[in-house]
């Protein structure tokens, strides 16, 4: 079973994003923005990790850098989930080593056919 | 006093002078139009999928819009492309997609002479065709002047004209299409995405309806024709594989959908030994 971190500050995106995820058969993990993914990501090295752009204490951008430069091993597929949907903002995401990238909103095709693009469902 | 036709009445959702002639009546409009037949498992779904078109045209139920279809062509035409499956993705089945272009490098390198062409039949709102056009734009063997023809059909002139814009939805654009693609082959405008002019120039899109018997003209080396023929019947299926035969290029293969298979519907092809999946034509029964 593939284990998928969902950072997200909302609530209800979570809930939403695990419902998805585990009708495909994921295994879910939590956190509400990028330093708690980060620990996370130590703790319990995820496959894939759904990440949202815009979040207090550090943003999608931030914890995707510092995931970079860190030591954690198993390197897990990053796939960006936001509202931030410009050409510019997906450039960068890309640029700073994004695998995938969702727009909000989202449903469950979208996840799914993201996820298998990036070799995870 | 009862002689049933009360209860009838009473059972119905609303009034109406004679569901089955009205249902009757739309359902041979799409099979005029297309050859498919909605079976009883679909019929529940017709009013589910024309209730949209009924109100755009102001219509309070489906017997008006059966009787608006048989007067005016262009309502029957509306009525046609509502109930056709058209759902697509880009890079729908991306492993026979590679497949394909892998066969036609091995082709360019047997033929350097002649221009490749691939047909792709039953093309929906152009993803199929665009797929392969950007597959191709990043394979030197198949880029640039190497570029195999392009020629995308369906019997939706809606579809078409959908396609030729180029243009996909949020929801759309996210199918299939790695996010890379998406911001080299396409422009934004508002939410909706748009393939590059320059990418959907590479692609010849047509009418054409298969079951009529139409064929574009000249020889291919790909056709592709996926998640189409399940809607027809087995006899059209035949038939429309068997033309498919006879415009493919010795050597050329055929693609259908993940589902579907030529094997028990006609002797013309048997599956590729070269390429896992596709089909070549029967050379004892050309
Ligand atoms: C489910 S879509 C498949 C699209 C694409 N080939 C794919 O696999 O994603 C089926 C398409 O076939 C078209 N179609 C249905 N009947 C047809 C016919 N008789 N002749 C040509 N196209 C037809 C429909 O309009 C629709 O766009």
């Amino acid at each position: 079973m593939k284990t998928c971190l969902v950072v997200d500050d909302s609530k209800v995106i979570r809930k939403v994003a695990r419902h998805i995820l585990e009708t495909l058969n994921f295994r879910v993990t939590e956190a509400g923005d990028g330093r708690e993914a980060l620990d996370s990501c130590l703790a319990c090295a995820p496959d894939v990790v759904l990440l949202d752009w815009n979040m207090p204490v550090m943003s999608g951008m931030d914890f995707l850098r510092a995931l970079r430069d860190s030591a954690i091993a198993s390197r897990p597929k990053v796939v960006f989930c936001t509202t931030e949907n410009g050409m510019a903002h997906i450039r960068a995401a890309i640029e700073a080593g994004a695998d995938e990238y969702v727009m909000k909103p989202f449903d469950r095709e979208t996840l799914e056919s993201k996820l298998q693009i990036v070799g995870m469902a | 006093m009862s002689d049933g036709s009360d209860a009838l009445k009473f059972n119905l959702p609303f009034e109406r002078a004679s569901p089955a002639g009205t249902m009757g009546v739309l359902t041979a409009i799409l099979e005029s139009r297309t050859g498919q037949q909605l079976g009883a498992n679909r019929a529940w779904r017709i009013e589910t999928e024309l209730t949209p078109l009924m109100r755009d045209l102001g219509l309070a139920s489906l017997e008006a819009l059966a009787v608006a279809a048989q007067r005016s062509p262009t309502i029957a035409e509306q009525v046609a492309d509502a109930l056709l499956n058209q759902e697509s993705s880009f890079f729908r089945d991306a492993a026979v997609l590679d497949l394909v272009a892998r066969a036609l490098a091995a082709m360019r390198v047997d033929h350097p002479e002649r221009r490749l062409r691939i047909w792709s039949a039953g093309c929906s709102f152009g993803q199929e065709p665009l797929s392969l056009a950007m597959l191709f734009a990043e394979q030197p063997a198949l880029a640039g002047a190497a570029m195999p023809e392009i020629i995308a059909t369906d019997v939706s002139e809606a579809a078409l004209a959908r396609a030729r814009s180029g243009r996909y939805s949020q929801f759309e654009i996210q199918r299939g299409l790695p996010i890379r693609r998406m911001v080299e082959w396409f422009d934004t405008d508002g939410t909706d995405w748009i393939a590059k002019p320059e990418l959907v120039r590479r692609i010849a899109f047509r009418r054409m309806n298969l079951v009529a018997g139409a064929l574009p003209s000249g020889r291919f080396d790909v056709v592709l024709c996926r998640n189409v023929l399940l809607y027809l019947t087995p006899e059209d299926r035949r038939q429309i594989l068997d033309r498919f035969a006879t415009i493919l290029q010795p050597g050329g293969v055929l693609v259908l959908g993940a589902g579907e298979t030529t094997i028990g519907q006609t002797e013309a092809f048997q599956p590729s030994p070269t390429y896992r999946g596709l089909y070549e034509r029967d050379a004892s029964s050309v």
